[in-house]
């Protein structure tokens, strides 16, 4: 196994996630006893280095070094990713309620485009004397 | 002018993200605002609430789409060991591993709409679910890999493009990277197909003998034409397109690139119809599509016999996996 392959398993790894506490029901930890059952993982992959990682797809498998490999093979046979990531879907939060994420109302003051001041400032400038000369008309 | 300090609602609720069926609403309600989102272009996604009608409806279309890939890459394989060089060898084997793959990809978005995988497997076995017409049939020469992997993937192409804005969005997106990966078999397959037709007498007749076998399934491949304002799948937004305007696209596309190689289509009544816009052809035979996916083509039973098999015979890998690891002592 290359380096990579070694970071498949090492629960060690930040990136990786730490392993669950002590009678977690994960199951996957080296040497512990697999669950038995088949689960999602989501598949999030990075095409090259430097891109956000994207969702990819899902595969089925009882632990995360088997859910790496699969991951792999469908996500990146033509070597299409620099790097795979996979999370238990039962450990994603969502959160898609729009009246918390979009609520009504006015939040133009959050961006760019809600200060519109082109005539307040050629006032201000009219004010210092510092307006510029206008073109010919 | 806008004021920082409003905190009343002023914006007007355009949320197209809004999904108002997945509140707890009388069933009649639900699916009024369900089917208004997806008739408007609108996405589902398996968490949300969807009738049975589209459960239903977008599970048997993915099933069967996911039996074709797995079944289609039998008449392929078959090839593997006789194909004439290594890098056709290779990019055979790819092409059947991608296949292969976007079965398990296939399976998985329809495991997420409720039918476990195993029970999929069982159906395809037992002859309860079907897979394409055109992996019925036997491939007598290496010219059908080309035919098989041009012209048959082109036919499928066409409706897998049309699949990419589905409104089961796992769908949609699956066929997106299914369909880029596929882009490379019709050139794996045109590649097959010119190669011989640059060769000797003898190739160049084996191409049109495989051409003439396989033009009849591959007109019928997508099926009789439907009545577009009875057709669920349509207008669920599963799929866009009809039969018909499926086989119209792809003679557009393929018939000048099958002429130009010097080929004979054998259709005699095949012509493109100015007035109509449309290409007219002979009534492919309905009657021979419907006795070959009911499985009484001429490979249904040894194709199906194989994936037997060779379920049983891997079974200890899928008990493998899920077993106990043994202790190291």
């Amino acid at each position: 196994m290359t380096e990579n392959g070694d970071r498949m398993i090492d629960e060690g790894d930040p990136n990786v996630g730490a392993p669950e506490p002590e009678g977690g029901s994960s199951g996957d930890a080296p040497g512990a006893a697999r669950s038995g059952t088949l689960e999602a993982w989501e598949v999030f992959r990075q095409e090259k280095d430097g891109d956000p990682m994207r969702h990819g797809g899902n595969v089925m498998a009882p632990d995360r070094e088997l859910a790496l490999h699969y991951a792999r093979e469908m996500f990146s046979r033509r070597g299409e990713s620099v790097r795979l990531w996979v999370v238990r879907r039962a450990d994603i939060g969502v959160l898609d309620d729009l009246d918390l994420l979009q609520p009504p109302l006015d939040r133009s003051f959050k961006k760019p485009g809600g200060y519109v001041m082109r005539d307040k400032l050629a006032a201000a400038r009219d004010r210092a004397g510092t307006s510029k000369p206008r073109a010919r008309e | 002018m806008t004021d920082p300090l409003a905190l009343d609602p002023i914006l007007a609720p355009t949320d197209p993200g809004a999904r108002p069926w997945n509140d707890d609403l009388p069933h009649d309600e639900r699916f009024e605002l369900f089917e208004s989102h997806v008739l408007a272009g609108g996405k589902i996604e398996p968490n949300d609430w969807m009738p049975d009608e589209y459960r239903t409806a977008v599970l048997r279309f993915v099933e069967m789409h996911a039996n074709s890939e797995l079944m289609g890459v039998l008449p392929e394989r078959e090839w593997i060991m006789r194909a004439p060089t290594l890098r056709r060898k290779l990019a055979l084997t790819a092409k059947v591993q991608d296949e292969v793959g976007h079965a398990q990809l296939l399976y998985r978005v329809a495991e997420d709409l409720g039918k476990p995988r195993e029970a999929m497997f069982d159906d395809l076995l037992a002859g309860k679910t079907k897979f394409h017409n055109v992996f019925h049939y036997p491939t007598k020469t290496w010219a059908d890999i080309g035919i098989i992997a041009w012209l048959v993937d082109a036919a499928a192409i066409v409706a897998q493009q049309a699949l990419r804005d589905s409104s089961y969005g796992p769908y949609a997106r699956t066929m997106q990277k299914i369909c880029w990966e596929e882009s490379v078999h019709i050139m794996h397959g045109r590649d097959v197909v010119v190669t011989l037709m640059t060769g000797t007498d003898t190739q160049r007749a084996m191409v049109q003998e495989a051409l003439d076998r396989w033009w009849g399934p591959l007109m019928q491949m997508h099926g009789p034409r439907s009545d577009r304002t009875k057709d669920r799948d349509l207008h669920w937004r599963i799929k866009a397109k009809t039969s018909e305007e499926l086989r119209q696209e792809f003679l557009t596309i393929y018939v000048p690139r099958i002429l130009e190689l010097g080929l004979v289509i054998p259709d005699r009544e095949l012509a493109f119809d100015e007035a109509t816009g449309e290409w007219r052809y002979a009534d492919p035979d309905w009657a021979e599509l419907r006795t070959v996916v009911t499985n009484h083509g001429p490979m249904s039973e040894e194709r199906l016999e194989f994936r037997r098999l060779n379920r049983a015979a891997t079974a200890w890998v899928r008990d493998a996996i899920l077993s106990e690891p043994r202790s190291a002592a």
